[in-house]
C-alpha cells in the first residue's frame, strides 16, 4: 500500500487519538519526540518537509524489526549541494541512527544511500539533508515495527563474533559500462559486526551485552571521500551500505571502520568493476 | 481491542470467583477448559499421541493452541513433546494425557525455543517431569524472554497468558540423549542451525515415529529463524533414514507419510534460496527480494502472507555473505 505523507500524518494522529481515548495507557508515551530532537539536533532550524530534494523508501510494516531496508534518494538537481545527512529514528532510545558527511567523490548525479536499521517501537523515520546554502530538508515515513533494539544479535549466535570485523565490498557497474561513463557509480560496502545495541540480553551471562557497534565508517575512492558515517546502536547487525559515488578512472574504494572498543577494519575493493 | 487493566483485574479476580464456586459444584480443576473447545489428540501409533494444531496466528480466541503437541507412553512414564502456547493448552494437554494414562510424566521435551512450543511447560510444572531441550535452547530463551513474554500477553490476552512462566531445560541434549521411559526409549538428537539454533527431533525406536518439531512444516507456511542453508542441508540429510515410518511436524498433520513429507517444504526453501541469491546476483536490494521473491509459492501455503517476506529477509541476510 502506497502511504502518502499525508495519510501517514493523519494516521499518526488517528493512532494516537485512539490510543489516548480507549486503551488508557499513559498519554507520555505517546509524546511527539520529534520537537525536542529538532531542539537538540538541528537547533530548532527551520526544517523543509517534503520538497523533493530528499525522499525516503521504508516499508509502512517492517518484515524483521532488526532489519529494517531504507534508502535515501537526493536527485541530480540537489545531490551535489547535499553537505550532509541525518537519519533519525523518533523512538529508538537513541533516535539519531546515523550521520553521513558527504566528501568530494559522493558524486554529481543523483545521489543514494540504502542501509538497514533496527527500529524499537512504531516511529517515524526521518532522513534529514543540509544543504550548502544551510538549510534543512526532510522527508518522514512511519514505519510500524517493534522490538528491533533488544532482538538477539544473530539467529546463529555462535558464529556471530567468529568473522568480526570482516568486510565485503561491491561494485555493480559492470565493465562493459566503463566506456559509456556514467557520472555515478554504486557500491556495497558490508561489514560483519553483531553491532550490539547495549538492550540485547547476553545468552551465556544473562546480563545485558553492553553496547558495541561501529561508530565511524569512512569510504574513499582512491584519495577523495565519499562519505563518512557516524552511527549508533540503530543501525543493524552486519551494517550494510549501499551509495553511489562519483566516476573516475581509478575507481577502487578504500574503506576504513571504527567500532566503540576502538578496533579498526580496513579492506580495499580490488578491481575497478569486479 | 485491550481492556483497561483495572477492568481486566477485576474480571478475573470474577471468574476466579466463579471458578471457585463452580469446583465446589462440581469437583473439576478444569471448568474454564471444559467449557472451550476439547482438546484431540489421535494415536497415530501403538502409545503415541498427537495433537494437530491450529493454522493461526496467536489470538485470545485460540488461547495459542498453533503448534502439535505429542505424548509417548511406556511401561513406567510418559514423555512430552512441546507444549503448546500458553498454561491454558498445556493444562488442556494434561488433561488429555490424564485421560489414557495415571504414569508420571518423566520428560517433557521442547523441540526448540519459539512460544508455541514452550509457554505449555507451565502446565506441567506440579508434575515435576525433567524438562529436556538443545544446549542452546537455556540461552536462546534468556535472549528473547522479555520480548515473548511481552508479545504473548499481547497477543493472547490475559486469560491465556495467566501463570505464564518460561521454564528452561535441565536435561541438555549436546549431541543425542536417550531416554527410558520403561521398555520404551527416545532418541533425542540435537541439530545444527536451520529452523532455529535449538532444533530437537525426537525418535521413538519401537513404532519408527520421528517427532521433527518444526524442522517440518505441512500446509502451514515454513518460519525460518535459523539459517536457510543449513535447513535444506539437514533436510537432505534426514531424508536419507531409512528407519522411519512416519513423521509428526511441528505444525501439520498429526502424522505425515516419511520422506514424502519433506518435499513440500524442501520445494519451498529451494525456491526462496534460488530466488535471493539471483536477487543478489543481480545487485538488487533485500527491499526489492522481499517484495517479489518466491511468490511463485504463494498458493501452497497457509498463513503465506504472514510469513513470507520475513522468510526472504532472514534468507537474504544470510546468502548475501556467500
Amino acid at each position: 500500500m502506497q502511504i502518502t505523507k499525508h495519510t501517514g500524518k493523519f494516521f499518526v494522529t488517528l493512532v494516537t487519538a485512539l490510543a489516548l481515548v480507549v486503551i488508557a495507557l499513559p498519554a507520555r508515551a505517546y509524546d511527539d519526540p520529534w520537537p525536542d530532537i529538532q531542539r537538540d539536533v538541528f537547533d530548532n532550524r527551520e526544517v523543509i518537509e517534503g520538497d523533493g530534494t530528499i525522499t525516503l523508501e521504508a516499508p509502512y510494516r517492517a518484515e524483521d524489526a532488526a532489519i529494517v531496508p531504507l534508502t535515501m534518494r537526493m536527485p541530480e538537481s540537489i545531490a551535489g549541494d547535499v553537505k550532509k545527512l541525518t537519519l533519525i529514528i523518533d523512538k529508538n532510545p537513541a533516535p539519531i541512527a546515523a550521520t553521513f558527511q558527504f566528501g568530494d567523490a559522493a558524486g554529481r548525479g543523483e545521489r543514494v544511500i540504502s542501509t538497514r536499521v533496527r527500529i524499537d517501537m512504531y516511529s517515524n523515520v526521518r532522513a534529514v539533508i543540509e544543504t550548502k546554502d544551510g538549510k534543512l530538508h526532510m522527508a518522514a515515513k512511519f514505519v510500524k515495527a517493534s522490538g528491533g533494539c533488544s532482538a538477539p544479535a544473530s539467529k546463529d549466535a555462535e558464529a556471530a563474533l567468529a568473522n568480526l570485523g570482516k568486510m565485503r565490498i561491491r561494485h555493480f557497474d559492470p565493465p562493459a559500462r566503463a566506456n559509456s561513463l556514467p557520472a555515478t557509480r554504486k557500491a556495497q560496502v558490508m561489514i560483519r559486526h553483531p553491532n550490539f545495541s547495549g538492550m540485547q540480553m547476553d545468552q551465556l551471562t544473562r546480563e545485558y551485552t553492553p553496547a558495541k557497534f561501529v561508530e565511524e565508517l569512512e569510504i574513499k575512492r582512491g584519495d577523495a571521500l565519499v562519505f563518512r558515517m557516524e552511527g549508533g546502536i540503530s543501525i543493524s547487525e552486519n551494517p550494510n551500505f549501499r551509495f553511489t559515488f562519483d566516476a573516475a578512472d581509478d575507481e577502487t574504494l578504500h574503506v576504513r571502520a571504527k567500532d566503540t572498543d576502538g578496533s579498526v577494519f580496513t579492506a580495499t575493493s580490488l578491481d575497478k568493476s569486479s | 481491542m485491550r481492556l483497561h487493566p483495572a477492568f481486566a483485574r477485576n474480571t478475573r479476580q470474577l471468574l476466579r470467583a466463579a471458578q471457585v464456586v463452580l469446583l465446589i459444584f462440581f469437583g473439576s480443576a478444569s471448568v474454564s477448559q471444559a467449557a472451550s473447545a476439547p482438546y484431540e489428540v489421535r494415536e497415530i501409533a501403538p502409545g503415541v499421541f498427537v495433537h494437530e494444531g491450529r493454522y493461526e496466528l496467536f489470538t485470545p480466541h485460540n488461547s495459542g493452541d498453533v503448534s502439535n503437541t505429542g505424548f509417548i507412553i511406556g511401561s513406567n512414564g510418559v514423555a512430552v513433546i512441546d507444549t503448546g502456547g500458553s498454561p491454558k493448552v498445556g493444562g488442556k494437554l494434561l488433561k488429555a494425557i490424564r485421560a489414557h494414562t495415571d504414569l508420571p510424566i518423566k520428560y517433557v521435551i521442547n523441540t526448540h525455543m519459539h512460544p508455541d512450543h514452550v509457554f505449555g511447560n507451565a502446565a506441567f510444572a506440579n508434575e515435576k517431569p525433567i524438562f529436556v531441550g538443545h544446549r542452546k535452547l537455556p540461552r536462546a530463551l534468556t535472549a528473547r524472554a522479555d520480548r515473548y513474554l511481552k508479545i504473548n500477553e499481547k497477543l493472547l490476552g490475559q486469560e491465556a497468558f495467566d501463570g505464564t512462566q518460561i521454564i528452561p531445560p535441565t536435561l541438555l541434549v549436546e549431541d543425542t540423549l536417550e531416554l527410558d521411559l520403561g521398555d520404551r526409549s527416545l532418541i533425542l538428537t540435537a541439530h545444527k542451525t536451520a529452523h532455529t539454533d535449538n532444533d530437537v527431533t525426537v525418535y521413538d525406536k519401537q513404532t519408527q515415529t520421528l517427532f521433527l518439531g518444526d524442522l517440518l512444516f505441512a500446509k502451514h507456511v515454513p518460519a525460518l529463524d535459523g539459517s536457510i542453508r543449513g535447513w535444506l542441508a539437514l533436510l537432505d540429510q534426514l531424508s536419507k533414514r531409512e528407519d522411519v515410518a512416519r513423521v509428526v511436524p511441528g505444525h501439520g498433520p498429526a502424522s505425515t507419510e516419511w520422506p514424502d513429507a519433506l518435499a513440500a517444504e524442501k520445494r519451498y526453501l529451494a525456491r526462496i534460496a534460488e530466488d535471493v541469491r539471483d536477487f543478489i546476483k543481480h545487485g538488487q536490494t533485500l527491499a526489492q527480494a522481499a517484495k517479489e521473491a518466491g511468490l511463485s509459492e504463494k498458493d501452497a501455503w497457509l498463513l503465506f502472507e504472514e510469513y513470507h517476506a520475513r522468510n526472504v529477509s532472514a534468507a537474504f541476510a544470510e546468502l548475501e555473505w556467500e
